[in-house]
């Protein structure tokens, strides 16, 4: 975080909306930003085996752990910011992938979230803002074989790279998104963003914002997302299940992490993350389970087209009234991702949908793979003298 | 009945207009391809409106082609028009002022009445009121004639009207003596599966041919003897297809597979359509959302080891550069095609300009110098297009390749080069670390080769190369993020002495015409043809002038001071408002004049030749 103003302070005009009896946390900087040095490679293995092989391919001897996927740079996140939690799993959940490092790629955008691929032992692209989704859509183009994961924020993919996170989405490419989602500017220090709530006061903002808020998961079910799926900075099992889901899928695996920026909207999803509140206010569902939450107490049902909550205690509701969820109904995914900051239900948590449908950079190479078995290998002698020719003397 | 007398001509210009669903464009370029047969040396120009299906019989629905061909050499498609065919009075009225004084005027007559006059805004029948009195007027009923060829075909009324341009392409075959084979043998292909259209069309081409032949209003014929070309085999090219082909002559010499990300835009689009038919060359073709996503598919592919491409026009170009500048400081090839056109902002979408070479020599933030080179014929796009591959890899930096809208859509007899002949193009991708850090080995991707100057290309799948890069400034060598003031301006030095180490590459400056003479003229890009046509003229009439043209105007050739110490006086000519004139005012400050034309269409040799005949007295 160089390039902000280590003085800056939070926003005074801004009321942070804490859970009852919570106290924001203090600033201490996950495990992930300080490794012991020894255990931060640098260059290949010592001893390079035959062939393609990294610390994850093959012989039990390389078993890769998180140190072989985090580079020897420094992490300049605000201490306490959620994004090390985030970090840390990713870091976590890599070897379980058992995709070898030189495999992976991580392209981000710009933002505080976008620094992600410097911390990564992987290849990486840092490149402009919102246009990370161009930037993967090229690289699966041209290498269908990579590991590709994208970086981004709710300002970086929902505001300025608008275009780009949609068309992704309908395309399905075969990558990883994580949209950190912490519903404000944060790089450049506190400004609202598309996911704000309306009357958001900020540096920008004194007098309450007023654009109506995007909500993340419906915009990418509109565009056509194939996989959607939340999660959270503050449930780092949830979030790995999720990750990995988001990779064993083949096509654009979106999630959405709600990510606690606690320099500049400090609090933001407490009532969802937290634990005095978390179990009422939200909910973790899974596909063919029925809908339930605050510990079975309480379940989800659909009366008509809307979810309402039902008490699972007081004997008129018993568990098979709740909904049985299906993450590949369309129509389901659609009423849950309007489950939206509603203080009549809880916020889900999740795969909101799952379809399969190929994804573009495999209908790419099969399509050229076909022209190729239909017309054979294109000559550059038989190209040039095409058509009409004729012979000067 | 005797044959016409038939004069011989070293050139001739013709010019076929209509409005856009007469088939004029059809029309010239099977003129162009009896021309070719008829072994002449020859230039096209296209001209067509911007909208897709204009009014018809309106001035802005008019498409025009016009042909110059001769038995000597051809560089231009032509100053002033020696046949103008005019399908109807706004064609008429378009174009009347190109046609030179005594030249020949066709029109279909049967156009000629009170409705058209009125939708091309004139007053009166120009056939009656004097106005086309300093030309030779043939009038033709073009609709009549081509619906009484065809009444007893059994086709409607419409499909018999849209034929006529077959009935004016045998005439104006038969008046220039050129063959009719290759259009017979064209249309014979093109409607195989439409027997009846087929014999129409090939009926009308006859009847056009032998019309010529029977009027009286023809006293003779022309012919224009074979040019001297080069000994080989020829095609006619268009730049578009030169510049495709050129992207896949560099795949197939490099083996890299090509990703060419691109957005719709007139007129570039043609080389997303030309390569988006050869994924058998090992070509990837990316249609994205918009030019900063086609700009951004392009830079990953990049990243993946593919040699990356993208095109565009215009506005589209300045979309691009911000991620130009990405492209620019992370180091990675990568080739940035714009077909110029008329601007700023959509300005003439289908008209030829030399628009944008300010924007793509400064046109990005921060200082971020690139290659810009710049193709000066059709078929010269081919090369251009190999090159720009080439220097892309070689030095590790986008490079921005210039063609315009005149290049795109002209077309020239093309000597079909040999694959063999092209210059090496050798991919070197890194392998192993290169670096001691603390006696481990490691990859630093921005430690340079000591002659280019290139960082090496490390492709994703490497085991033992992950690395990072970003638009963040980097530490010389390691890569890694760094704000230090000092490595920042070294960084930016570095990154403007890689750029012009490409000197290297540029060959020595030819000069042409008169290497004696005082004046100099200097261009770049499309406006070769018009600058050399001119010189030899003015050389002709005694005036003493030479010209160079510059293939690079980024980096500027090595011995370009050394050749303009030569020379007093200079002269730029350029379809814009003054671009090169003033970065050679600013390097070389010596006193360049400036030539402009910016009316979308290219300069005529004579253009040219009367302001050096001012110049030099
Ligand atoms: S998101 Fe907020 S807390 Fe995290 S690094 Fe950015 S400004 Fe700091």
């Amino acid at each position: 975080m160089s390039d902000k103003n280590p003085d800056s302070k939070p926003n005074n005009g801004r009321k942070p909306t804490l859970p009852p009896g919570m106290k924001p946390k203090g600033a201490k900087p996950p495990s992930a930003s300080k490794l012991p040095p020894g255990m931060k490679p640098k260059g290949p293995p010592t001893a390079k085996p035959e062939g393609p092989q990294g610390p994850a391919g093959g012989d039990g001897a390389s078993k890769a752990t998180r140190a072989d996927f985090s580079s020897d740079q420094d992490v300049r996140w605000c201490p306490g910011c959620g994004d090390y939690a985030i970090l840390a799993t990713v870091q976590r959940l890599m070897p379980e992938l058992g995709v070898p490092r030189e495999k992976v790629v991580f392209v981000s955008g710009i933002g505080c979230s976008s620094r992600f691929p410097y911390y990564m032992n992987t290849y990486g692209m840092h490149s402009i803002h919102g246009r990370a989704p161009t930037i993967v859509t090229g690289l699966k183009s041209a290498r269908p074989d990579l590991d590709v994961w994208m970086i981004t924020g709710d300002g970086d993919s929902l505001s300025i790279g608008g275009n780009h996170i949609i068309h992704i989405m309908r395309r399905n490419v075969n990558v990883q998104i994580i949209m950190f989602n912490n519903q404000i500017y944060g790089l450049t220090k506190g400004q609202y963003s598309p996911t704000s709530e309306i009357g958001k006061v900020t540096k920008s903002t004194p007098f309450g914002s007023l654009d109506h808020p995007f909500n993340p998961i419906a915009l990418v079910l509109g565009a056509e997302a194939s996989f959607a799926a939340r999660t959270m900075d503050r449930d780092p099992k949830h979030m790995k299940e999720i990750l990995k889901r988001a990779h064993d899928y083949r096509g654009t695996g979106f999630v959405e992490v709600y990510q606690n920026c606690n320099i500049f909207n400090d609090g933001a999803f407490f009532q969802f993350t937290e634990k005095e509140t978390k179990s009422d206010r939200a909910i973790f569902f899974e596909h063919k389970k029925p809908l339930t939450y605050a510990g079975g107490t309480k379940g989800l049902r659909l009366n008509g087209f809307s979810l309402e909550s039902i008490d699972l205690e007081n004997g008129n509701f018993g568990i098979d009234d709740c909904l049985v969820y299906d993450e590949t109904s369309r129509d389901l995914a659609g009423i849950m991702a309007r489950v939206y900051w509603r203080p009549d239900l809880p916020q889900p948590f999740g795969v909101f949908y799952r379809e399969d449908r190929p994804s573009y950079d495999d209908l790419l190479h099969k399509q050229v793979q076909s022209v190729i078995e239909r017309s054979g290998k294109g000559s550059l002698e038989k190209l040039l003298s095409e058509g009409e020719t004729w012979e000067v003397s | 009945m005797a044959l016409k007398p038939v004069e011989t001509l070293p050139e001739a210009t013709v010019l076929f207009a209509g409005d856009s669903g007469d088939g004029m464009q059809l029309t010239g370029t099977q003129f162009t391809l009896a021309t070719a047969y008829a072994m002449n040396d020859l230039a096209t120009l296209p001209d067509f409106p911007a909208e897709i299906r204009a009014p018809v019989g309106t001035t802005y629905g008019v498409s025009g082609f016009q042909l110059h061909f001769g038995s000597i050499d051809i560089r231009t498609p032509g100053d002033e028009v020696d046949l103008l065919v005019a399908m109807n009075p706004a064609a008429l009225k378009v174009n009347v002022e190109r046609v030179r004084i005594g030249g020949t005027i066709l029109v279909n007559s049967n156009a000629f009445e009170k409705r058209n006059f009125d939708l091309a805004n004139m007053n009166s029948n120009p056939l009656e009121d004097g106005s086309l009195d300093k030309y030779r007027v043939i009038q033709v009923e073009l609709t009549r004639l081509t619906r009484e060829t065809l009444k007893d075909t059994g086709l409607n009324q419409k499909e018999i009207d849209r034929s006529k341009n077959m009935f004016a392409l045998g005439l104006a075959l038969w008046l220039y003596s050129r063959p009719v084979e290759p259009a017979q043998k064209w249309v014979a292909a093109k409607f195989a599966k439409k027997p009846d259209i087929r014999d129409a069309n090939l009926e009308l081409l006859k009847k056009g041919y032998h019309f010529g032949e029977t009027t009286e209003q023809f006293v003779t014929r022309y012919e224009v003897t074979p040019a001297k070309l080069k000994p080989g085999r020829y095609r006619a090219i268009m730049g578009v297809q030169a510049l495709a082909m050129g992207i896949v002559a560099a795949a197939n010499k490099s083996g890299l597979q090509v990703v060419y990300g691109s957005y719709p835009i007139t007129p570039a689009s043609d080389i997303l359509h030309t390569l988006s038919r050869y994924k058998n060359h090992g070509i990837v073709t990316i249609q994205a959302e918009d030019e900063i996503a086609a700009i951004g598919t392009a830079i990953g592919a990049a990243f993946g080891g593919s040699l990356a491409i993208t095109g565009t026009s215009g506005p589209g170009i300045a979309l691009k550069g911000e991620a130009m500048g990405l492209a620019h400081i992370i180091e990675l090839p990568l080739v940035i095609i714009n077909v110029q056109r008329g601007g700023p902002s959509t300005g003439l979408p289908t008209k030829t300009e030399q628009s944008d070479l300010l924007q793509a020599l400064y046109g990005r933030n921060g200082d971020a110098p690139m290659p810009v080179i710049a193709a000066s014929t059709p078929g010269d796009c081919f090369e251009v297009a190999y090159e720009v591959c080439r220097i892309a890899v070689k030095y590790m930096t986008p490079v921005v390749l210039l063609s315009d809208g005149y290049l795109a859509n002209g077309s020239e007899p093309w000597l079909i080069p040999n694959p063999e002949d092209l210059k090496p193009f050798n991919v070197k991708f890194a392998d192993k670390p290169n670096h001691v850090v603390d006696d481990e080995p490691v990859f630093w991707p921005y430690l340079r080769d000591e002659t280019t100057m290139a960082r090496p290309w490390a492709k994703p799948g490497t085991a033992g190369l992950e690395h990072r890069v970003g638009g963040l400034e980097k530490h010389n060598g390691s890569g890694n993020v760094s704000y230090d003031a000092q490595n920042h301006e070294l960084m930016i030095k570095i990154r403007a002495e890689k750029i012009q180490r490409i000197q290297a590459e540029i060959a020595p400056i030819k000069i042409f015409g008169d290497p004696t003479a005082d004046l100099l003229v200097v261009g770049w890009g499309s406006t070769k043809g018009a600058i050399e046509a001119g010189v030899t003229r003015a050389n002709e009439a005694g005036k003493k002038v030479a010209s160079i043209h510059l293939r690079f105007v980024n980096p500027l050739p090595s011995d370009l001071g050394a050749v303009l110490s030569q020379f007093s006086q200079y002269l730029v000519p350029e379809m814009n408002n003054g671009q090169l004139v003033k970065v050679l005012r600013s390097e070389y400050l010596l006193p360049f004049e400036a030539l402009n034309k910016i009316q979308g269409r290219p300069f005529g040799p004579s253009e040219i030749a009367a302001k050096i005949s001012e110049m030099v007295g």
